[in-house]
């Protein structure tokens, strides 16, 4: 698997890379954009420590090649004749202007599996438009809906666009490969970030589609259309010591979850006569009165600001109520869950001296287990095996494509 | 690449007992049948999919069967209705698993036990099936009963902490948010081990936690805090590489343009655009570390700027001098977006009850296959004759006997 993408699809490859492909990754000399992208180990801003680049690089292997030379061209075609799949993350037209597009390499490789990954798709009108993760948010109309009514629409303070549309490569090459299983040939992927997000948008469209009404932010509440009115549902609650979510709905999931979280108030002693008529806590989401929803969210929000995050989620847990905490990323690497699934991965770098925990294993796959735990590689780490093995050059011709910087 | 017309389908042929419900198992199931898997929901209106709960619903009236929330994960498949409590509906589902290649579950650990239908069990009857289990949390550790949706692992996973203004409550992301990561990787290795089993005829257990498939989006936050002590925080629309960067009012009511300067020369082009040449020699803005410091006031002389114009016009004004800018598009102008559209990415089928509505497309296009989109999401049921019948060869007075006892609801 040869991967020439930057920080649009590098876990695009890491995904597989986990499923046990040979990936390798290839930097134009002196190394790939994406190593510039921090935080940094230590917070020393350097290409052999950016953690963004360890993230999502691991398991990879890394050759140095400068494509926009001749020679560095000619590499990779000899390279992607040995491949199965390439991915490319290049402004729509790059590849093909350097002779490198999916029409002249797999006309050396018919099985080859060519992923291109982009803000909008290699056709249409937006095709050239620039977009970084923001904007993909913007046109895929996920951003519209997220935010306080006072403000903007507002974004994750982390770009998530670009790693929704490496998960749609990931899986865009694994449909072609099983196309290739029947056919022996391989084909163009072609996967628009845009497209891609406008999936959690999901019930959006419905809402527009079904009931002609745009949803619209309403900050960590959401608008719900039922018979009785518009039901603005509460999911943020503050607590003691930060903010948890509670979900207050009626169906069978909801129903068991509301009366556990009743039976927790009596116990406690609180006042549940506000209550009275408005159907708490077996709801029937098509009869609920908005103003009954209020009361309930209210006295909810009254009592669970009398404990901690933690109090609240460990009852939740005992009683099966649908509340977890609002975590902080310290929270997320203090999770007792996770800890005692054995859930995080200590990764050894040596060149750092150091042990970096990541995380681990995201699936459990009892006949191919996910086992691989190879740091990110160094900058042309693997050249030698690459370009001296697997291509079989001389020593010589690789010392002269150095000199002429091509690797 | 225009998607062309070869139906060549992928997965004709493959076989798939789908026993998930809400988001994240059944879109799974969708992609399989998306590309011309036989795909057949089981289901119950005793203990109905929750999707089939929520709104919103044809005409606003509540109904299993007009739920446009239900419908999307679902299209292309078959749905058969068993009372699983029933013994004689689980010899049914026990016949549908000797009948599969893959299944799939997302009750929450130990249901599927409590029924029979543990892997362990099931490969005594279909040695090599490819199951695949689904929950919130995985199904070992102290935490793995909890119940709940995608919105609470988005906030488990530190993803609403990280989605706001920093002087405001948190707000988090629109809807379910870890269903649409938690899937990607479950598709993909889902389709890894069906690939798996194509070569070497093995099936294989999957068991994914959805709260840790979203952890992996926020490796690099989570490294930092494990190596720097760093703790991610809201930023609003700011980011640490680009300034200006923000989302911005337009002309008219609820009409943003979301701007992104990635570089020196784009600011400089984009000071030239908005008449203020002067702005990339005023030290409070030249560099980014002056735009930076000043950001909140630069932002406002943008909004006052941008509020004259039409968000679609100043798209295409920015972006033809190449400058990223994209409108806030809001779910209704997703229908005219000329892009998508050239994408395919949507297809209209016309349910039953419902009418016409569309469906989403995976966000691939290929060169040599396309999906195959043949009917709108079933019914409760719709297919529990067809099934029974053709898959499993019952005969018309045993569907009868099946129905009277009560198994078939």
């Amino acid at each position: 698997m040869l991967d020439l993408t930057d920080e649009k699809g590098l876990l695009a490859a890491r995904i597989l890379a986990d499923l046990g492909a040979e990936v390798i990754k290839i930097e134009k000399p002196g190394g790939d954009e994406a190593r510039r992208i921090g935080p940094f180990f230590e917070d020393e801003a350097h290409p052999e420590r950016s953690l963004f680049w360890f993230a999502f690089c691991m398991n990879k292997k890394s050759i140095t090649l400068d494509i926009t030379k001749r020679e560095g061209r000619d590499i990779l075609r000899r390279l992607s004749q040995r491949a199965d799949f390439l991915f490319e993350s290049f402004p729509p037209g790059y590849m093909k202007s350097l002779g490198l597009g999916y029409e002249e390499l797999s006309a050396l490789n018919k099985r080859l599996i060519y992923v291109s990954i982009s803000p909008f798709g290699q056709w249409g009108p937006y095709r050239e438009f620039k977009a970084p993760d923001l904007v993909v948010w913007a046109l895929s109309g996920f951003l519209f809906l997220c935010g306080n009514p006072a403000r903007p629409p507002v974004r994750f303070s982390f770009p998530l666009a670009y790693l929704m549309a490496s998960g749609e490569a990931a899986i865009g090459a694994l449909l072609a490969l099983h196309f290739r299983s029947i056919t022996g040939e391989g084909q163009w992927v072609d996967v628009s970030a845009q497209h891609v997000c406008t999936w959690p948008t999901m019930d959006a469209l419905a809402f527009w589609e079904i009931l002609g009404k745009d949803q619209i932010r309403a900050g960590s509440d959401r608008w719900r259309t039922m018979p009785r009115g518009e039901i603005r549902m509460r999911l943020v609650y503050p607590c003691r010591d930060g903010h948890v979510l509670l979900y207050i709905w009626g169906g069978k999931m909801c129903e068991a979850s509301n009366l556990a979280l009743h039976r927790w108030m009596e116990e406690e002693g609180e006042d549940l006569s506000p209550l009275k008529g408005t159907g708490w806590p077996l709801l029937d989401p098509a009869e609920i009165e908005p103003s009954n929803y209020e009361k309930i969210v209210d006295l909810a929000s009254h009592f669970l600001g009398k404990f901690t995050k933690k109090e609240l989620y460990q009852q939740a847990i005992m009683r099966g109520i649908m509340l977890v905490p609002i975590s902080t990323i310290g929270d997320v690497c203090r999770n007792e869950h996770l800890e005692q699934r054995g859930f995080w991965h200590d990764v050894h770098h040596e060149e750092l001296g150091a042990t970096i925990r990541y995380p681990g294993r995201w699936a459990s796959l009892s006949e191919t287990p996910l086992e691989r735990w190879e740091r990110a590689p160094l900058i042309g780490e693997h050249n030698n095996e690459i370009y001296l093995e697997e291509l079989r050059m001389s020593p010589e011709e690789l010392s002269y494509l150095l000199k002429l910087g091509v690797i | 690449m225009v998607p062309s017309n070869n139906k060549r389908t992928v997965f004709q042929g493959l076989k798939v007992a789908d026993f998930c419900w809400v988001g994240v198992g059944p879109i799974v199931g969708r992609v399989l049948a998306d590309f011309g898997a036989t795909v057949i929901r089981v289901e119950s209106e005793t203990r109905p999919d929750p999707l089939r709960t929520m709104p919103p619903f044809k005409d606003n009236k509540p109904g299993l069967n007009r739920s446009v929330f239900y419908t999307g994960p679902n299209c292309n498949k078959r749905s058969i209705a068993l009372n699983l409590a029933d013994p004689r509906a689980r010899e049914i589902a026990k016949k549908l698993i000797a009948w599969a290649d893959v299944m799939g579950e997302s009750f929450g650990p130990g249901v599927m036990e409590r029924w029979g239908f543990s892997y362990e069990e099931v490969i005594k009857i279909n040695p090599n099936i490819v199951y695949f289990s689904t929950s919130m949390q995985g199904s070992t550790g102290p935490h793995k009963e909890f119940r709940g949706f995608g919105l609470h692992m988005a906030a488990l996973a530190g993803m609403y902490e990280i989605l706001g203004w920093p002087d405001l409550d948190p707000v988090g992301p629109y809807g379910a948010f870890a269903d649409f990561v938690a899937w990607l990787w479950l598709r993909a290795v889902v389709l890894a081990a069906i690939d798996y089993k194509r070569r070497t005829g093995k099936g294989q257990y999957i068991d994914l936690s959805q709260l840790e498939t979203c952890l992996h989006f926020l490796g690099p936050l989570l490294l930092d805090y494990f190596v720097n002590n760093r703790q991610a925080e809201r930023l609003g629309n700011a980011d640490p590489y680009y300034c200006p960067h923000g989302v911005f009012p337009c002309m008219g009511e609820e009409n943003w343009i979301a701007i992104a300067i990635q570089n020196e020369g784009e600011w400089e082009t984009f000071c030239e655009i908005l008449g203020r040449p002067d702005w990339s020699r005023d030290p409070k803005f030249a560099s980014f570390i002056g735009r930076k410091a000043n950001e909140t006031e630069l932002n406002s002389y943008i909004a006052e700027w941008t509020k004259r114009f039409d968000a679609f016009f100043l798209m295409g004004l920015l972006q033809s001098r190449g400058i990223a800018a994209g409108v806030v598009l809001r779910p209704s102008q997703l229908d005219r977006d000329p892009q998508l559209e050239t994408r395919g990415w949507r297809v209209v089928l016309d349910h039953p009850e419902i009418g016409p509505h569309s469906y989403r497309t995976t966000g691939s296009n290929f060169s040599k296959m396309s999906p195959c989109f043949w009917r709108a999401a079933p019914l409760l049921g719709q297919d529990t004759e067809w099934v029974l019948k053709e898959v499993l060869s019952y005969s018309d007075e045993e569907v009868e006997e099946l129905r009277r006892i009560g198994a078939l609801k």
